[in-house]
């Protein structure tokens, strides 16, 4: 039997697939990597080309050089607001929409009674679509019937939630966290799950009391979970878009990159050169974010 | 930061039997309060859905009079009626069906094989495989749209694959789109699951003899059940939920999804809210009925994550 076993490890050091395992292998990774280059990757490189140019989408594609960057960054007055909208949702969701969700999570973790139907609640959010959410916070925040309206019952002076520009940011933030909260708490909860009860055991064996010995030693061996929340946070808040539109299509006080890119693009105007800049500059701070992320997780990765 | 609890360590020890009865009493405490706290948090969380519900029984001059937030004279049916049939709703649901259903199948097979063989086969290059993916999943639709737009008007297809007799403007382009977007999330949490899964099992059967797709369709996927059964509630969720790429890739408006069915009930100069909310509250719907049914899949799954250890 050992011998058996030895000369298989040595075939497999030689020639460790068969013909048949590299065939699936090839076919099975290759449409999705084909699709993936078709799909994205593509024609994220098309727009990175086509952000040098002058092109409204019908007639001949003109070389402009770096023009389309420099009006973006001197010329164009939308431009700065919406930069600091998106990193202010990225605060957002990271310091406060997701930190609760990982406090929601660890509390229905704790195995109290009807923590199904507590998860059940929270994460009921993340299934509606944004077009649903968008008009629910219509419904709520209307200057004239809206319920918040309705209850605080200022009659002269109602405050216009969607319509001030010093709120109207913050209600969205508030109505994106509200989807956000339920998807990082149920991340978090499957994480918790899986985290050895012996560990906690250990700890507490060693006098640590709760919150130690969920800093110390939940938290830690959550990592995997940690970086696909701090992606998400990050892309989410980046991606936002729908909500916004859903709103008031993105203006007074509600630019972001997204929604500038939008309207460039699809708008009357059309000028696909100058969208495609500020895209790859959104393309740029996303890749900023992803590298960092991914550069952690195969640090982790290393350690183990 | 260690130290402390080096040095906190005997003290909680050697106060251990002093506390003795504390343990049973502290826990029940906090739970009091954690339930208060879960209770609030909830029906925060389940107000602007119920208010929606609420909006959508009530005919709109007694909203328009009184506000959302008041006691109703008279609640009836009659919105979801006129909503369904004025929308248009069913065959948009069928629409979306016939593009989320394929569109997450595919998504997952395809995610799964690559997820299993950066994390568990030795290939070269399994990181740089894995970031391929990942990161392609994180860039933002709006860079995508325009090549994409031209690219598919440009492929022609039999008309039996497609009335339009090109990609764009057919159910093909959105699913395509879709499977090859979200393949890299799907790629990305599987592979971080499939590292948790005990190597030892896998190695047996490669000892056996199992080739790559044996290990792959017969090993490694069955013990991802719940993290695939996780992913399908989510993608289909997305899928469904997403109206970006079937407003830009499909012109028939006898096409479109369901989440773009809301806009027919938006009147030209003037909008029933409480049409809408009849509206909205159908179309949370399935996706709200998709979640709580597959929740017993998915919390079953999760916690057989924890009995492993």
């Amino acid at each position: 039997m050992p011998q058996k076993t030895a000369r298989r490890a040595g075939r497999r050091a030689t020639r460790r697939f068969t013909r048949r395992d590299t065939a699936v292998l090839g076919v099975l990774l290759g449409i999705p990597i084909l699709l993936d280059i078709v799909i994205v990757w593509g024609p994220a490189l098309a727009s990175v080309g086509l952000s040098f140019t002058s092109w409204d989408g019908i007639g001949d594609i003109k070389w402009v050089g770096g023009d389309n960057y420099e009006n973006l960054v001197q010329d164009y007055p939308a431009f700065w607001p919406a930069v600091r909208h998106n990193l202010l949702w990225i605060a957002f969701l990271g310091l406060v929409a997701t930190p609760f969700g990982l406090f929601l999570a660890v509390l229905v973790d704790r195995g109290i009674r009807f923590s199904r139907f507590y998860q059940s609640v929270l994460y009921m959010p993340v299934v509606l679509s944004l077009a649903v959410v968008g008009f629910m916070a219509q419904l709520l925040l209307g200057t004239d019937q809206g319920v918040v309206n309705t209850i605080l019952d200022d009659r002269n002076d109602p405050v216009d939630w969607l319509g001030d520009s010093d709120i109207n940011l913050w209600m969205m933030m508030l109505a994106a966290s509200w989807r956000h909260t339920g998807y990082v708490m149920i991340l978090y909860l499957a994480g918790l799950k899986s985290v050895d009860p012996a560990l906690k055991e250990a700890a507490a064996i060693d006098g640590a009391n709760e919150r130690q010995t969920f800093f110390r030693v939940t938290l830690p061996t959550l990592r995997p979970v940690n970086v696909i929340v701090g992606v998400i946070t990050v892309i989410e808040a980046l991606r936002a878009f729908d909500i916004v539109y859903a709103v008031n299509k993105g203006r007074n006080g509600l630019e972001l990159l997204s929604v500038l890119i939008t309207d460039n693009i699809i708008g009357e105007a059309s000028r696909i050169g100058f969208g495609s800049a500020i895209a790859v500059v959104l393309l740029g701070v996303s890749l900023g974010f992803i590298v960092t992320f991914l550069v952690q997780e195969l640090r982790g990765a290393r350690e183990k | 930061m260690t130290a402390d609890i080096r040095v906190t360590a005997p003290a909680g020890e050697s106060a251990r039997p002093a506390r003795q009865s504390g343990p049973p009493r502290r826990p029940r405490r906090g739970r009091y309060g954690a339930h208060i706290f879960l209770s609030a948090v909830s029906l925060a969380f389940l107000a602007p859905l119920l208010l929606a519900v609420y909006a959508s029984l009530r005919p709109y001059e007694e909203t328009a009079q009184h506000g959302y937030f008041s006691f109703p004279k008279k609640l009836s049916f009659d919105y979801y009626r006129a909503a369904y049939t004025e929308s248009g709703m069913g065959k948009y649901f069928m629409n979306t069906l016939i593009i989320a259903v394929p569109a997450v199948i595919v998504t997952l097979f395809l995610a799964a094989f690559v997820a299993f063989a950066v994390a568990r086969v030795n290939i070269r290059g399994s990181l740089a495989l894995l970031m391929f993916f990942t990161a392609g999943n994180l860039l933002p639709p709006q860079v995508l749209v325009t090549p994409l737009y031209v690219l598919f008007l440009n492929i022609d297809l039999p008309w039996w694959m497609s009335d339009s007799m090109t990609l764009y403007d057919s159910y093909w382009a959105v699913i395509i789109v879709n499977v090859g977007f979200q393949v890299g999330f799907c790629v990305f949490v599987l592979a971080n699951f499939m590292r948790t899964l005990p190597k030892e099992i896998l190695e047996a059967a490669i000892v056996d003899g199992a080739g790559v797709w044996t290990q792959f369709w017969r090993i490694t996927l069955p013990l991802c059940r719940p993290a695939v059964a996780a992913l399908a509630t989510l993608e289909f969720t997305w899928i469904y939920n997403d109206f970006l790429w079937a407003l830009i890739f499909i012109s028939n408006p006898d096409k479109l999804p369901i989440t773009s069915s809301l806009n027919n009930l938006r009147g030209q100069f003037f909008t029933d809210y409480n049409l809408l909310a009849a509206g909205s509250v159908l179309v949370a719907l399935p996706t709200i009925l998709v979640f709580l049914l597959l929740q017993r899949h998915f919390i079953a799954g999760l916690t057989l994550g924890s009995s492993k250890g």
